[in-house]
């Protein structure tokens, strides 16, 4: 039923009007969670950060950072991180019951001291781990939460939160007129990294964890970290080469990975060609995979659908290979080449290889 | 064992169209699919009754219709279907949602203690993520989202071990039940029913519930008017300005057009070369 | 203990909806098995649909039933590569109260007229395919056995209403398999623009619908033709070709598609449009001598499973929804007189068949598909002489009529022969005489 909510503004919403009530209207600055796990700090809170610089100035208030974790030098960096990538105000919650991620200890975290401090906004990395703990919040503090946003903007003092809807077809912009704080998801690299300002410090907050291990019914019996072999980083990949079904078949993807190779780039491909099995899930770039921002990506043999160009606009520089001159990747693409894929590549990791060998001689 | 799942049915997303003229979503004869992501939830509620006894109740929320969704996982082995239908639905975002189906949830725990809630990782249409732990958290059961693998439920049915797809990688979690369980998808496969799954579908009865007979009792939790959150524009994404830069290809071999274009990337960012020696100084 | 029905039938298409709404508004029993997800979901139809037909079973089926465009204009277009020249018949008296034709998207019509066999109180089992038949020890058909566990479910008749791969009935050894030279396959895709533009482009109103046959050099030498029809915010836009003539010529039917898209005639018509649902169907045109045996020991077979199509006139779902409400009728004959469902008392589906249009039609066409597939002049050389005829006719270059008459003659003659063109001609009229 959530769908009804695509239609434009319903005039009967009682909440289409704002009325703010009273007791919200101390809410103020705009938070920013920061995902820290066994020690790092995952981009996406940076990222986040330096979008939520752009929501502070234009409502003229702070930008705090929430930092969880178990007390440490992890958490201490974090913190001086948070400084550095835009923070005026980082409020801390340093407790060992925080060393793992469970929904519980950090939604009660959390919520308290987001009742305690009343931010009017709060943004979270929508990972696995924003996302739990998103979900479970907006639920206990009864507000508005949007998820996977593309774009966030202050429209007359509230939150516009743009996200891709019916299957990345459409876009729309959602509000929480009257409840706080506004919450927002947004998805990895879809928000350009801040500049770090090294030695920029800010005011630090500390707040206590009133919960006892005994109160959290959660247990954690092991935590298998991923072999390094199935860690894909395609997300903060510098140059990414991709794969559609214009390649014809799985042995052709090989062409894919050979360029991929001379540029040390990561290589990923369109979601068919993961359904075909030509390559494995994680390589999917798109609006239901990845989100990449490279330097350079190249698109070999990909139509350029709407649900794949969003995981890819936020490239530099993006060159599109498909033999249909009227393929859609050429609307967003910067260069265009007209031809078979299967043909150029190759010619391509070629002229690539003579060209850098001359260049390392060069030095 | 009591096991509820929670399921959608939504537009086949695959198959929507937008007016080229004013940007409308064209539902006309858009077939209706239950969620893909659910029918992982689905089969692991069917897997875990058939390891360790008990029942699976299937629960929608949406108009009419969905009972074709409903009666399909009755299909597949279902014991039982609800169906949520009221006027007072229409609208609902997230939190609205969450609070009509834990509601219900609450009612069929009252008639048979419910021991797990799975719901889907996401819908294809509401893409959010965020039903499954509204339930867990109005109902105040344990919430364990991208579940990978359920490894055990002890015998008594008071705690289950599950593993967690978590950042960087899988957290093995013990908790004790009720809770509420997202699963994630390719974690199995769904099954087929029998002929006999397929004659009972048909045969027997999807209960029906309008907001009343779930229970509830503040209809102003429910639909528009619980809903925080106000859509106030659906757009279309708007087309680059300048197309892209074609490479003259005409009757050129594929080394020719390979050097023009490396001409033109090193010519379009000077870092470029630089940055790629960088990439490939490891190897 | 495997569940027992009075009837079962074996799909849910025209011919299996027909035949099941029939005996369920009869009180009769019914199972009806359909291998999709849901009716429709795997039927493709460029989409025409004869109300009489539908009338015969519904008689107000005008109010629920999901009609695109009534017909209110039939265009015949005969292309060479540059142009065409056709035939163009509209009339208002199109626009009666109970209009005659309708275009329809058949997902959506057949999901609809099962819902009316559900209601009619037949127990509709889908996702589910039949695989055999299932005989007792005097071979008497007494069952179907199905793709799942405990797939077997026992019916007194079986109704085959499978469609026209009719695998059902070549497994259980009832009849041959289908040949390359009885089939055609159709491609077709849904074309999908605005009301207003597809009103505009096609010079009609509200539910006014056009409906285009195409032949000529689209189908480059081989047998077919090739559609538009006007659906409410889409085009049916499709052709089909002899299967054998594809084998043949070793030419991918989408290849045709594409090409007639891109003919200078058809495409500003389908220009700005958006492509969806491409699909490819066979259908059974071999005519009546195609026509397998109709029914035996406890089983019927309706529809395109039957082979009953009419190719020239592009009729099959009328020929389907009859067949299947013919063969419901038999059975509930005999049920009322308390006659066993045996080979001897199913004839009387024959007879009925024999008696209505259908096999009456399709007896009267009995030459035409040879015919054609035999004499490929009607779809090689004379779009070519017929475009070339209009063109030095109708350009006013200077030189005058006679001459221009006299050229079209020559440019007939020196193609085809005066021998060969009054053979032709002969045919033709023979064959559908
Ligand atoms: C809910 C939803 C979510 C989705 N999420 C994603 C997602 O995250 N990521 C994603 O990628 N897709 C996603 N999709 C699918 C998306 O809509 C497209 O179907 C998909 O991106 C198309 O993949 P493709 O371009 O590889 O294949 P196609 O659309 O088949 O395009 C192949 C292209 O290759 C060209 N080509 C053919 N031969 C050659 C050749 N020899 N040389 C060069 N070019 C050639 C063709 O001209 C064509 O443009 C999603 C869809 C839905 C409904
Ligand atoms: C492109 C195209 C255009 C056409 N245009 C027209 C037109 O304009 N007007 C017209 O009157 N006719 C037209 N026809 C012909 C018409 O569609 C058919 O004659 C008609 O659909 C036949 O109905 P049927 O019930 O016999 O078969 P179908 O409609 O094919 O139904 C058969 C059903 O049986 C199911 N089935 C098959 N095998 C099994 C199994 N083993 N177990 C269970 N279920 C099974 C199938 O899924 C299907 O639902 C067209 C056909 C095509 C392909
Ligand atoms: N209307 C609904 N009825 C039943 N379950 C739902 C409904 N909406 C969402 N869910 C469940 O919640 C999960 C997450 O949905 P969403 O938050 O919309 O991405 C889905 O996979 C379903 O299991």
């Amino acid at each position: 039923m959530t769908e009804k909510k695509a239609a434009p503004a319903a005039p009967t919403r009682a909440s289409a009007k704002k009325e703010l009530p009273e007791h919200f209207k101390d809410y103020k600055h705009v938070w920013v969670f920061i995902e820290l796990e066994r020690d790092e700090v995952h981009s996406v809170s940076w990222e986040l950060l330096g979008e939520g610089r752009k929501l502070a100035d234009t409502l003229k208030v702070d930008l705090c950072a929430v930092v969880m974790g178990p007390p440490g030098e992890g958490l201490e960096k974090a913190v001086r991180e948070s400084w550095g990538y835009g923070a005026d105000v980082t409020y801390v919650v340093a407790d060992p019951i925080l060393a793992d991620y469970r929904t519980q200890s950090y939604t009660e975290g959390l919520e308290t001291l987001i009742n305690t401090h009343k931010p009017e906004i709060i943004l979270l990395g929508a990972t696995t781990l924003g996302r739990d703990l998103a979900g479970s919040l907006a639920t206990t503090l009864k507000t508005g939460l949007t998820a996977d946003c593309t774009g966030l903007e202050i429209d007359d003092g509230s939150l516009a939160a743009t996200r891709p809807t019916f299957g990345g077809t459409l876009l729309c912009t959602i509000y929480t007129l009257n409840f706080r704080p506004q919450m927002a998801t947004v998805r990895p690299r879809v928000m350009a990294m801040p500049d770090f300002t090294e030695g920029r410090s800010g005011k630090r907050i500390d707040f206590p964890l009133n919960i006892k291990e005994n109160d959290i019914i959660t247990k954690v019996l092991e935590f298998i970290p991923d072999t390094t072999s199935d860690k894909v980083n395609l997300a903060y990949a510098d140059i990414v080469v991709a794969g559609g079904m214009g390649l014809g078949s799985a042995a052709n993807f090989q062409h894919v990975m050979d360029l991929a190779r001379v540029l040390g780039a990561d290589y990923g491909g369109s979601r068919p060609t993961v359904q075909k099995g030509w390559i494995p899930a994680e390589r999917q770039i798109g609006q239901t995979g990845k989100t990449i921002r490279p330097k350079l990506y190249i698109a070999a043999g990909i139509s350029g659908a709407i649900q794949h160009r969003v995981g890819v606009e936020g490239a530099d520089m993006i060159l599109a290979i498909n033999s249909d001159p009227n393929a859609p990747i050429f609307e967003f693409a910067h260069y265009g080449i007209v031809g078979d894929a299967t043909q150029i590549l190759p010619a391509l990791t070629k002229a690539f290889e003579q060209r850098l060998s001359k260049m390392r001689k060069a030095g | 064992m009591h096991i509820v799942v929670c399921i959608k049915q939504v537009p086949d997303s695959a198959q929507i169209r937008v007016h080229p003229v004013t940007n409308t979503i064209m539902r006309q004869g858009v077939p209706t699919i239950i969620n893909p992501y659910d029918l992982f939830a689905l089969e692991e509620a069917l897997r875990v009754r058939d390891r360790f006894g008990g029942k699976v109740t299937v629960l929608t929320m949406g108009p009419p219709m969905a009972e074709d969704s409903l009666r399909k996982a009755l299909g597949y082995g279902v014991d039982a279907a609800v169906l949520l239908t009221d006027r007072a639905f229409a609208g609902s975002d997230t939190l609205a949602t969450s609070f009509a189906l834990a509601t219900a949830i609450e009612k069929l725990h009252q008639e048979d203690p419910v021991h797990i809630v799975f719901t889907g990782k996401q819908t294809i249409d509401g893409d959010t993520a965020q039903v499954g732990p509204g339930i867990a958290q109005r109902l105040k059961l344990q919430q364990l989202t991208y579940v990978s693998a359920i490894r055990d439920v002890d015998s008594a049915g008071k705690s289950i071990t599950v593993e967690r797809r978590a950042e960087g990688g899988t957290q093995v979690l013990k908790t004790t039940l009720p809770c509420l369980i997202t699963m994630l998808e390719g974690t199995n496969t769904l099954r087929r029913g029998s002929m006999d799954d397929v004659f009972r579908a048909v045969r027997s009865e999807v209960r029906t519930w309008s907001a009343r007979d779930a229970g509830v009792e503040d209809i102003t939790k429910c639909g528009l008017r619980g809903s925080p959150t106000v859509v106030k524009k659906v757009f279309a994404p708007q087309p680059r300005m300048e197309k892209a830069q074609q490479i003259d290809a005409l009757g050129k071999s594929p080394a020719e057009i390979a050097d023009e274009t490396i001409n033109m990337l090193f010519t379009a960012s000077n870092q470029l070369g630089d940055d790629i020696l960088k990439l490939t100084e490891a190897i | 203990m495997a569940e027992k029905f009075d009837v079962i039938v074996v799909g849910a298409g025209m011919a299996g909806n027909a035949a099941a709404y029939t005996l369920a508004k009869a009180g009769v029993n019914v199972l009806q098995i359909e291998r999709g997800e849901y009716a429709g979901s795997k039927n493709v139809q460029g989409g025409i649909l004869y109300a009489q037909a539908v009338e015969a079973l519904i008689p107000e089926f005008r109010e629920s039933a999901p009609l695109e465009r009534h017909i209110i204009e039939q265009r015949i277009w005969v292309l060479n590569d540059k142009s065409y020249i056709g035939t163009h018949f509209r009339s208002d008296n199109f626009n009666e109260e109970r209009p005659n034709r309708y275009t329809l998207v058949r997902a959506q019509f057949d999901k609809w007229l099962n819902g009316e066999v559900k209601k009619a109180g037949a127990t509709v089992i889908t996702e589910t395919t039949v695989l055999e038949l299932l005989k007792d020890e005097t071979g008497k058909v007494n069952g179907v056995r199905c793709d799942r566990e405990n797939g077997e479910v026992r019916a007194d008749c079986v109704i085959l209403c499978d469609g026209v791969n009719a695998l059902v009935g070549s497994r259980s050894g009832v009849r041959k398999e289908i040949n390359s030279k009885e089939v055609a396959l159709a491609v077709k895709e849904m074309h999908f623009l605005p009301r207003d533009v597809i009103n505009e482009r096609f010079n009609i109103q509200e539910s006014e619908g056009v409906v285009i046959e195409i032949l000529g050099t689209v189908t480059e030498g081989m047998l077919g033709t090739g559609f538009i029809y006007t659906n409410g915010e889409s085009l049916s836009v499709g052709i089909g070709v002899i299967v054998s003539d594809l084998m043949k010529n070793r030419i991918n039917p989408s290849t045709l598609l594409e090409k007639m898209k891109s003919h200078p005639s058809v495409a500003p018509l389908l220009k700005g449009s958006e492509v969806k649902e491409y699909s490819a169907h066979l259908l059974p045109e071999g005519g009546y001598d195609s026509v397998p045996e109709l029914s035996g020991n406890g089983w019927m077979v309706c529809g395109d499973s039957a082979h009953l199509l009419n190719a020239i006139h592009r009729e099959g779902s009328n020929m389907a929804l009859t067949s299947g409400r013919l063969a419901a009728e038999t059975y509930l004959e005999l049920r009322d007189k308390g006659q066993p469902i045996n080979a001897e008392n199913l004839k009387k589906y024959n007879q009925k068949l024999e008696n209505s249009f259908v096999l009456k039609d399709l007896k009267k066409y009995r030459r035409m598909p040879h015919i054609m597939l035999e004499n490929k002049q009607f779809v090689t050389m004379y779009p070519d002489l017929l475009a070339g005829a209009a063109e030095t006719l109708l350009r006013v270059d200077g030189v005058d009529k006679k001459t221009k008459e006299k050229k079209i003659t020559k440019d007939f003659r020196s193609a085809r022969g005066i021998f060969g063109l009054v053979g032709d001609a002969f045919k033709l009229v023979r064959a559908w005489r």
